[in-house]
């Protein structure tokens, strides 16, 4: 049961087809290209990049919101089952997700206990009075009090709603939590409260997480693992302390040297242009048009994911 | 009320006066509709004769502020029928359609267009296309059709017009099913496992039922009038049954000698109608408080 990892993506590809106006020829855009990653029992990942790089696509498609175009996904060592299916919504109860926005997470007309409790309805967990049981210890748990059990969300702060968001996540025990951008909704101070709330509670409960975001210092906080994805790739990936101190991807340098350090004057990447468009994409590496260190080579190949020390794979450059 | 007018521009003491001249038309509207509610409950006991039972003596006596006597306070018709027997069953029979014609016509629009919005495909074509079928359809002529076909009989009338306005419900419920399938919430509820009855009835109903409400209360006046209508031209309620749109319809003979017999219905009807719209109006006011 250990030896497979938790969660196994490979070669997944998501497309949408776009069309302009009615008689408009349809374009294809690529928001998932081709990604693969490895997820171990409580461990957390972090996903990053600009915004538009289907980092939220990759999110859906790995707790099975949607259907990859192509490869395959497995949830410890079983293929995911199309949405629906009773295995499908069996497997509801081991993987979570958190969504980015908490008050439009909540159902406006129901009270936040009531919510909380709803996975355990739905799956038919413990009797009525276990279940109220349960909805107390979760509240405590994400640091709510008892009595936020029967207000609306409309009446909770935007830290309390998402800390109610996080209950509902938990409320089955799941194996691995997705967090789509959880804290980029909320102000500063209470994104350091969730951020450390989310630390906390993957390490008691030892459940795995994927940390969806575009901001590294968020990132950094929590992952073991950084992924970097340019354009529904991943172009970097490796363990975190590596990945942010010393980028291999000039992408990644890019990244990293845009985080603010107190005290310091850094040489900052400055990135040219604009993210390309996922719908025409670059030829070759797709991020050479602005990539600093770009070759002629680099329109033509797409550079292969390379290990490289201390296990950090990236897709780098051709040298 | 007033916590109403804190976020409007106007000045605090003209929003409230508006607000209060507001409020006073929906009291009395609500205080008419509770009126007209409980004489369709008691008519049978308030009626003071049998709304069939003939005086053939006093045919088309006055009423009483035509100078007419006790007997009869509100005048008969040409069968001598009293007025205020078949003006309070009249009221019951026109409630009874237009509520259970408007509860049907919610249940079926609402049921498809939720239907379309979840199965998406041809399921949604087959019922747009039913939509659009009954939007272009004049409905006078579908109603004469079916009564043409199938006779005449009361739940068959309240089924025929409950099929007026579906469209609508099935359009608006599709619509906002879809767009609240695209926010958080319903996402978030599908992610957990939920199934369509939970995800439908619980979630996305609750939250798109103050536009369903308001769009009942504006189809309740229409299905009152269509009844009156239809009863006019003789196709809605049989004698010797009655309702509002009945006795308008019959006593349009007689309206130059006993106009009694016709007035009293028209009032009611323009009055009941008025009263849901503007309830109707101030209900989507209140059930959208919770937005802000």
């Amino acid at each position: 049961m250990m030896a497979a990892p938790l969660l196994q993506a490979d070669g997944l590809v998501r497309h949408y087809r776009l069309r302009h106006g009615t008689f408009g020829h349809s374009a294809m855009v690529r928001a998932v290209d081709g990604l693969s990653l490895l997820l171990e029992r409580g461990e957390t990942l972090g996903l990053v990049g600009e915004s538009g790089c289907g980092k939220s696509t990759t999110g859906r498609l790995l707790i099975g919101l949607e259907r990859p175009d192509a490869g395959t996904i497995n949830f410890a060592g079983e293929t995911m089952p199309p949405e629906g299916h009773a295995r499908w919504r069996r497997l509801r109860t081991r993987i979570q997700m958190v969504f980015q926005d908490p008050l439009g997470a909540l159902n406006r007309r129901l009270t936040v206990g009531t919510q909380i409790a709803e996975p355990l309805d739905i799956h038919r967990l413990g009797c009525k009075s276990e279940r109220a049981e349960r909805v107390n210890v979760l509240l405590a748990d994400v640091g709510l009090r008892p009595d936020h059990a029967a207000r609306y969300p409309h009446e909770l702060s935007g830290g309390q709603r998402q800390r109610a968001v996080l209950a509902r996540a938990l409320a089955t025990d799941p194996d691995l939590i997705v967090c789509d951008e959880p804290v980029s909704a909320l102000n500063v101070s209470i994104q350091a409260q969730v951020i450390n709330l989310l630390a906390d509670l993957k390490d008691r409960r030892r459940m795995a997480m994927i940390f969806i975001s575009h901001d590294l210092r968020v990132v950094r906080q929590i992952s073991d693992r950084i992924a970097v994805m340019y354009l529904g790739r991943i172009v970097e990936e490796g363990l975190s302390d590596l990945v942010l101190r010393d980028p291999l991807h000039p992408y990644s340098r890019a990244l990293v040297s845009a985080v603010p350090v107190p005290g310091h004057r850094r040489e900052r990447t400055i990135l040219r242009g604009d993210p390309p468009n996922p719908a025409a994409r670059p030829s070759g590496c797709a991020f050479h048009p602005r990539c600093p260190a770009a070759l002629p080579l680099c329109a033509q190949i797409v550079p292969e994911l390379r290990l490289s020390r201390n296990g950090t794979a990236g897709r780098l450059p051709h040298r | 009320m007033s916590d109403i007018s804190a976020g409007q521009v106007p000045s605090p003491s003209m929003t409230r006066k508006l607000l209060w001249r507001r409020d006073r038309a929906v009291q009395i509207a609500i205080l008419w509709l509770v009126l007209m509610l409980a004489i369709a409950v008691f008519a049978d006991r308030l009626a003071p004769y049998d709304y069939a039972a003939l005086d053939l003596r006093n045919r088309l006596a006055a009423h009483i502020i035509f100078g007419g006597n006790v007997e009869h306070l509100l005048g008969s018709d040409e069968l001598g029928r009293d007025v205020l027997a078949r003006l309070l069953i009249s009221i019951r029979m026109s409630l009874l359609i237009a509520f259970g014609a408007t509860l049907v016509g919610a249940f079926v629009g609402t049921l498809l267009g939720f239907l379309a919005a979840h199965f998406r495909g041809w399921v949604e074509q087959l019922i747009l296309a039913c939509v659009d079928f009954q939007a272009s359809m004049p409905f006078l002529i579908l109603a004469l059709a079916v009564l043409a076909f199938f006779g005449n009989s009361l739940p068959l009338f309240v089924a025929l017009l409950g099929l007026h306005g579906w469209e609508r419900y099935a359009r608006v419920s599709r619509a906002l099913a879809m767009s609240s399938t695209a926010q958080g919430y319903v996402m978030a509820v599908r992610q957990l496992g939920a199934g369509p009855w939970r995800l439908y009835l619980r979630h996305v109903l609750p939250n798109i039922a103050s536009t369903l409400i308001v769009t009942m209360t504006l189809a309740f006046p229409e299905i009152i009038l269509l009844e009156s209508g239809l009863s006019f031209l003789g196709l809605g309620v049989q004698p010797p049954l009655t309702s509002l749109g009945n006795m308008v319809g019959y006593g349009r003979d007689y309206l130059t000698r006993a106009p009694w017999i016709l007035v009293l219905p028209s009032l009611v009807i323009s009055l009941t109608t008025l009263s849901i719209s503007l309830l109707g109006d101030w209900l989507r006011d209140r059930l959208d408080k919770t937005l802000s």
